[in-house]
């Protein structure tokens, strides 16, 4: 249901006057089910810029891997349908493309990482025949320098002994060892647009630790634009240039990382960041709650879908769904009636407990 | 190995008026012989552990996954048999309990699972499920009293959950309102601790703090010791009292919260902590990245578990196990060089 659309509602670009990589423009995906329409994804755009990396951020089913899926057409149809917008990508629309002209694209100059690495790697083949998979559909390379390819990606995502893993089975490798994997096989034609769903969120700390700063390093050889899915706050704080926040199916605010952090307007991206452990006003005490749970899409008719839960709502925020407007500038975005006055209110950034206790001073440690 | 008794030393300085008592447990799996007549490998799960934890209190044990953090936990409750060790609840050695008197004496240890949708019973009402453990504990009557009734309308308002909903299948609630039922049904009998296995890992951000408020309010309340098994370190720091930090199978530093999170002093801790992403891009992370993965628990390192990771391993702790002594009042640390 595109209500209103405020002119803003696409993010203008960033200085550089480029034009994006990829571009969800009004995106609306639902899925048909016995129980009514699901408006998983509902209007959304969001654009990603070469070198770029873009977080975004929700709680479970709140779409943001719905969009991401849609971007790779891997949505299934039926229940699934394309309700409207176009998904962007060096100005082809993406949605009007047959299956034939798609494969080309996903995996190839759009690739994706998902979060669970086991059940997305073959257990019957070895990893080296699944890498090579890949490059010999996409780059008409023979199986055997394929392999070899296969050989060089796997040195590029730091496993060691490349020569021997390479004829190993996922069953053979650690949960990290297989994201390197699915990063490998991800890169191995070399794409424009990368999109991480939770790539970090099966791994241990100390891993997930290694995977980001290997994300990081690639992109900054390679030159891609990553699209960051993620739940973790400290992940975005961490990787993300861009951020943008999702909920129910919205886009409820678009913001450059600092100043989401710095200056949050949307009642909801506020709430998040006070629920978390981490960014709470105090070590002691209770954390801030965001009361009820998210709404079933069908009971969403009018309104903003967070009202319910929300400490700043008002009548209107019950009748009409807040368009995005812009707050202070052109790439803050968000969608409230009332962000001038959450912007009154201190931000839970602001509050937090110094984390300079979680700093340590490694002089001395030898490297 | 080092002799037996060196542990129970420094252990023994430990106050006594806890509630629990963990000395020395061990748990180890032995691998099944190969065909062609290979010995099984012996996978030391958990190795020469010992805390203790007083009434009231929330200790979590803090680690990668494998580090064995889980078996601990359920092996203080004997749902899993430790290989060897001594577990004393106020002062009772559960060891020596039979089957029958271990059943009896987990009215007063609970636990409650990580995930909320493989530990309810998806043929059971939802008063039902939290009332089985009160109807376990009673000689006859199996049927739903009034007392009862009233005992589950309590419970589930304490959980924050409706009484009507005492009606409902599992399947009918959301994540965070089923981890709740967990929570009712580990609260039904009053129990002095409860284990708490990673309870809000499954569960979103803002579900996941309505969950941790609970607990501590419960905690409050009631009085009820916590072992928290966690590997979200914000988590922990938020609940805990004191924090145990497991490596392969082994504590590596014990301690208050603050000063775990404030002053750590073994390397594998200080370089856990700082994996941990700042929700703050200003922060730039300083940060020592871990090369590779733990060693299997099957084939341990020589000496100090973690000196093949460690960025200031010496000559030492490739030969000898450090162990776990106090450096200052309550601070255990297993480490050769702090």
């Amino acid at each position: 249901m595109p209500a209103r659309i405020h002119p803003s509602a696409h993010m203008p670009e960033p200085s550089s006057d480029q034009a994006p990589l990829l571009e969800i423009d009004q995106l609306s995906t639902y899925f048909d089910t016995i129980s009514g329409t699901v408006r998983s994804v509902n209007g959304v755009s969001y654009t990603l810029h070469a070198g770029e990396t873009l977080g975004v951020v929700g709680e479970s089913g709140c779409g943001k891997s719905v969009t991401a899926l849609s971007v790779m057409r891997l949505i299934p149809m039926p229940p699934g349908r394309f309700a409207g917008g176009a998904i962007r990508y060096n100005g082809v629309d993406l949605l009007k493309l047959s299956e034939k002209e798609m494969r080309k694209i996903r995996g190839n100059r759009i690739s994706m990482i998902f979060q669970d690495p086991m059940s997305s790697l073959n257990p019957v083949m070895t990893i080296g025949v699944q890498i090579a998979e890949t490059i010999m559909l996409h780059q008409k390379l023979r199986k055997k320098e394929a392999l070899l390819r296969a050989t060089d990606m796997l040195r590029l995502v730091q496993i060691a002994e490349p020569e021997r893993r390479v004829n190993e089975y996922p069953h053979q490798l650690s949960g990290g060892m297989r994201q390197r994997v699915m990063i490998a096989l991800a890169l191995a034609c070399n794409p424009e647009v990368l999109i991480a769903d939770e790539p970090t969120t099966a791994l241990d700390v100390t891993i997930q630790a290694q995977i980001i700063e290997l994300l990081k390093e690639l992109q900054k050889k390679l030159g891609m634009g990553v699209i960051m899915i993620t739940h973790d706050l400290g992940v975005v704080a961490e990787t993300c240039d861009r951020v943008v926040v999702m909920y129910a199916g919205r886009k409820v605010e678009e913001a450059t990382t600092e100043t989401l952090f710095e200056q949050p307007l949307h009642p909801y991206t506020r709430a998040l960041m006070a629920s978390m452990p981490a960014m709470n006003a105090t070590v002691e005490g209770r954390l801030l709650e965001i009361p009820g749970m998210v709404a079933a899409s069908h009971e969403l008719i009018g309104g903003c879908a967070f009202a319910g839960r929300c400490s700043y709502a008002v009548e209107r925020c019950k009748q009409e769904t807040p368009p995005l407007m812009e707050a202070g500038n052109a790439r803050h975005l968000v969608a409230c009636f009332r962000w001038q006055d959450v912007g009154q209110q201190t931000a839970p950034m602001a509050l937090a407990a110094p984390s300079v206790s979680l700093q340590y001073d490694f002089t001395g440690v030898r490297s | 190995m080092k002799p037996e008794n060196r542990h129970l030393q420094t252990i023994s300085e430990l106050p006594p008026a806890s509630l629990l008592e963990v000395r020395n447990l061990r748990k180890h799996y032995v691998t099944p012989a190969s065909m062609f007549g290979k010995p099984g490998r012996v996978v030391q799960a958990v190795e020469d552990v010992s805390f203790s934890l007083a009434r009231g209190e929330t200790l979590s044990l803090v680690g990668e996954s494998g580090c064995g953090k889980t078996t601990t936990g359920k092996s203080v409750l004997r749902l899993i048999e430790p290989t060897s060790g001594s577990i004393r609840m106020e002062g009772e050695e559960l060891q020596a309990l039979s089957a029958k008197q271990m059943r009896l004496r987990r009215q007063d240890m609970q636990i409650i699972f990580q995930d909320p949708y493989a530990s309810l019973n998806p043929r059971m009402r939802a008063g039902d499920i939290v009332a089985e453990p009160m109807r376990n504990f009673r000689a006859q009557n199996r049927a739903r009293t009034e007392s009862e009734t009233d005992k589950l309308a309590w419970l589930f308002s304490k959980v924050g959950l409706r009484p009507e909903a005492m009606n409902k299948y599992a399947y009918e609630f959301s994540g965070g309102q089923r981890q709740r039922l967990g929570i009712a049904r580990a609260l039904s009998l009053n129990p002095k601790l409860i284990v708490c296995d990673e309870p809000v890992s499954a569960l979103d951000v803002s579900v996941q703090a309505q969950v941790i408020n609970l607990l501590m309010d419960l905690q409050q309340e009631f009085g009820i010791a916590y072992l928290f098994v966690a590997h979200d370190l914000a988590v922990v720091r938020h609940i805990s009292h004191r924090v145990a930090v497991m490596y392969l199978g082994k504590i590596v530093e014990l301690t208050d919260r603050d000063t775990l999170f404030s002053r750590p002093q073994h390397p594998y801790t200080q370089i856990l902590l700082s994996a941990v992403p700042q929700p703050n891009p200003k922060v730039k992370a300083t940060r020592q990245i871990l090369r590779g993965d733990p060693p299997s628990p099957a084939n341990p390192p020589s000496g100090c578990r973690f000196h093949t990771r460690c960025p200031r391993a010496q000559a030492i702790c490739k030969e000898k196990d450090p162990e776990l002594s106090a450096r200052a009042d309550g601070h255990w640390v297993a480490c050769h060089l702090q």
